[in-house]
């Protein structure tokens, strides 16, 4: 599905990503891990196409096609997801708003005519249910005014909603509580399929006490300098990033 | 640059031109309105057309849309058209009281046959001779000549408009909708001239829309007096929509008495320029003024706005919004000021300029202001002037929303804050739909007038 080859990202001239590869098959999940500034961040905003970072070397193919010559649009409308850390406020766009539009643009892609409007509000009460998002988030402004954990909620609503093939989760689990944990992990394995896959990045590794992975990955200094399986998850745990520091030395 | 001889000149000319239909404006209006002529006319000699010398008209070179060669009608005659065959407003389920107003004239056929007992509507010369008292009381008596050339200027040449009158504990049960229509074979110089006066513990209502309906240039002074009386409730939505080639001048003075509400809402969606100048009187205390703007700009359109706040006395509360896109190479401006009096203690007032800039050669001039008298007061003012937000742009393509709905989105939300205080739901929803339009760049206009030649 994703074919990551020597990929090295840029970011005003100073090199964050410097040669990662990285193969992601459909049904499964990896776990990147590793410490801050290790660029786990920049490597799921680029695969979702933000414009400041400068790829200067590397091939991505997602699902056959040259994912790098897409725009940001147009890798979504193809299912690619990205769950942000840190999801935007935006004031005056309420949410049910966004996600008609989000969702037609995406139909209108897969020559779909427009959902109908009681289809829609069917599948919001539905996906809402599935992460336990309160009806009075969605008729406000898009995660204006909302807690840490409702933004993070509100990124798993529009995963269902938009139904990806590849999702990114970029650090999904930071600033949650154990409860808001589960019902986000939760909310991940239910839309888990042997045709999707999933990407989660994170830097602690209690949220793979939920949603378990099949392969992890240590990304330090912008580089994987270890992958393995879900055990890797439990050394790092135990050893703390020290131990990766120790042995990339 | 400026040319101190070009607005001398311009003047000099207006003053001619005055001179010359002095008669036919006496013949043709009411004492009251002939009455105020000389002064201004002393105010205008001594004042002109501002220049950008003026702290006032410092962002707006108003003599460049003022000059030229222009007809002026003085008299109602040229037309005996049928204007509702020319013209009819397209939102039909819109439920109002409706009077259409022709280059400044009040149409001779507009049918109020069923307004409420007691409330008049007619037209402002009309009004002047039938019903002197209550109009001697008013007109004039807000908007001051001495200050400023152009208001000087709308007086001297004042000849008619559209009166209201709702008297005391009356509400006016549906909103009233001036249609002011620019109709003519020639460039034309039109003077508008309104009084609405809301009395004691009454409440109106008023639309106001502008189209020009040719593809002539129009230059426009438009003044309106408002009179709100004690717990009067008075709301004014106003929609300017006229083409490129085409200026519009407006003066809007509101008077308040004790616990009076009075809000305004003005959607400058489309014209050549675009100024318009806000003058409140918190003259009891109590009060509320609201004013709000939304203005539109692209290609080379000019829009400024002017408020002048005057809190005369204590415990009011005051409210100013105005937020603008500009896009290509418009230009806007927003100089706004709070006054404060010595007496008006616990007085609130509040004063916002947003800005959004789609373009690197679009500019904007904000000039927040306050002064303040009294000691005990909460005021704020405040403007920026910014870009699309880059992160929000990320955040909605990344869900698959085009580069192009996405600004869309993002401009519509930045201008919702000031639609969502439209309070006549139907006239809400048509002008989210135009606004909507005119953001994609699509025609916004209302039914048969044509924006975009010139």
């Amino acid at each position: 599905m994703l074919n990551i080859k020597d990929l090295h990202i840029s970011i005003e001239g100073r090199e964050i990503i410097k040669g990662i590869d990285l193969e992601v098959k459909a049904g499964e999940v990896h776990a990147i891990m590793g410490p801050n500034g290790s660029g786990k961040s920049t490597l799921a905003s680029a695969l979702a196409g933000r414009e400041l970072l400068e790829i200067t070397k590397g091939h991505v193919t997602y699902l056959g096609e040259d994912l790098l010559d897409m725009s940001t649009e147009d890798r979504a409308k193809k299912g690619l997801f990205l769950g942000f850390q840190y999801p935007v406020e935006i004031p005056g766009v309420s949410l049910v708003n966004f996600m008609k539009t989000a969702v037609n643009e995406q139909r209108k892609f897969h020559g779909l005519e427009p959902i109908s409007a009681s289809d829609f509000l069917k599948l919001m009460r539905e996906k809402q249910d599935l992460v336990g998002l309160h009806t009075k988030l969605t008729n406000r402004s898009v995660n204006e005014g909302f807690s840490g954990g409702e933004k993070k909620r509100n990124e798993i609503f529009q995963m269902a909603m938009l139904n990806p093939k590849l999702a990114i989760l970029d650090e999904t689990d930071s600033g949650l509580d154990i409860d808001a944990l589960k019902i986000v992990a939760n909310g991940v394995n239910k839309l888990r399929t042997k045709d999707n896959a999933t990407i989660i990045i994170t830097h602690y590794q209690r949220l793979l006490d939920y949603i378990i992975p099949d392969y992890v990955h240590v990304l330090y200094k912008g580089k994987i300098v270890k992958s393995s399986g879900k055990e890797l998850a439990l050394e790092l745990e135990e050893k703390g990033y020290d131990w990766i520091r120790e042995e990339s030395k | 640059m400026s040319n101190p001889n070009m607005t001398r000149d311009l003047s000099a000319d207006l003053v001619k031109l005055y001179r010359a239909n002095a008669h036919v404006l006496a013949d043709n209006t009411g004492e009251i309105l002939n009455m105020q002529r000389q002064d201004a006319l002393e105010d205008f000699m001594r004042l002109g057309v501002p220049d950008i010398k003026n702290e006032d008209y410092k962002y707006t070179r108003i003599e460049d849309y003022l000059k030229g060669n222009y007809d002026v009608e003085f008299t109602n005659d040229p037309f005996k058209v049928n204007l509702r065959e020319i013209f009819k407003c397209d939102i039909p389920e819109l439920d109002t009281h409706v009077v259409l107003v022709m280059n400044g004239f009040y149409y001779h056929d507009n049918n109020l046959s069923d307004l409420p007992e007691g409330i008049i509507v007619c037209g402002l010369n009309e009004a002047s001779v039938r019903y002197p008292e209550i109009f001697r009381q008013h007109y004039g008596r807000y908007a001051r000549t001495a200050n400023d050339g152009l208001i000087a200027l709308n007086t001297l040449f004042a000849h008619d408009g559209v009166f209201v009158y709702v008297p005391e504990g009356q509400r006016l049960d549906r909103p009233l909708q001036v249609i002011n229509l620019s109709f003519s074979f020639r460039n034309l110089r039109i003077t508008r001239r309104n009084l609405i006066i809301t009395g004691d513990n009454a409440t109106c209502n008023i639309i106001l829309c502008d189209h020009t309906l040719s593809a002539h240039s129009y230059v426009t002074n438009s003044l309106t007096e408002v009179y709100a009386g004690k717990n009067a409730r008075f709301d004014f939505s106003r929609m300017q929509n006229e083409n490129s080639i085409s200026s519009q001048i407006t003066h809007t003075f509101i008077h308040q008495e004790e616990n009076s509400v009075v809000s305004s809402n003005t959607i400058s969606l489309h014209g050549g320029l675009i100024r318009n100048n806000f003058y409140s009187r918190l003259n009891g205390t109590g009060c509320e003024n609201n004013v709000y703007g939304l203005f539109l700009g692209d290609d080379n359109q000019h829009i400024a706005n002017y408020t002048l706040i005057n809190h005369a006395t204590p415990n009011s509360t005051s409210n100013q919004l105005f937020k603008g896109i500009l896009d290509d190479n418009a230009t806007g401006a927003f100089n706004g000021k709070i006054y404060v009096s010595r007496n008006a203690q616990k007085t609130i007032a509040y004063q916002k300029n947003n800005n959004l800039l789609l373009s690197p050669t679009a500019r904007m001039n904000s000039k927040p202001h306050l002064e303040i008298y009294a000691d005990d007061v909460k005021c704020s003012h405040g403007a920026t002037i910014g870009r699309l937000d880059n992160e929000a742009m990320f955040y909605l393509r990344s869900r698959g929303i085009s580069e192009k709905e996405a600004r869309q989105l993002l401009m519509y939300a930045f201008a919702d804050e000031i639609i969502g205080k439209i309070q006549v739901s139907l006239l809400r929803d048509r002008i989210i739909d135009m606004v909507d339009k005119r953001l994609r760049g699509e025609l916004a206009c209302c039914s048969n007038c044509d924006l975009r030649f010139g």
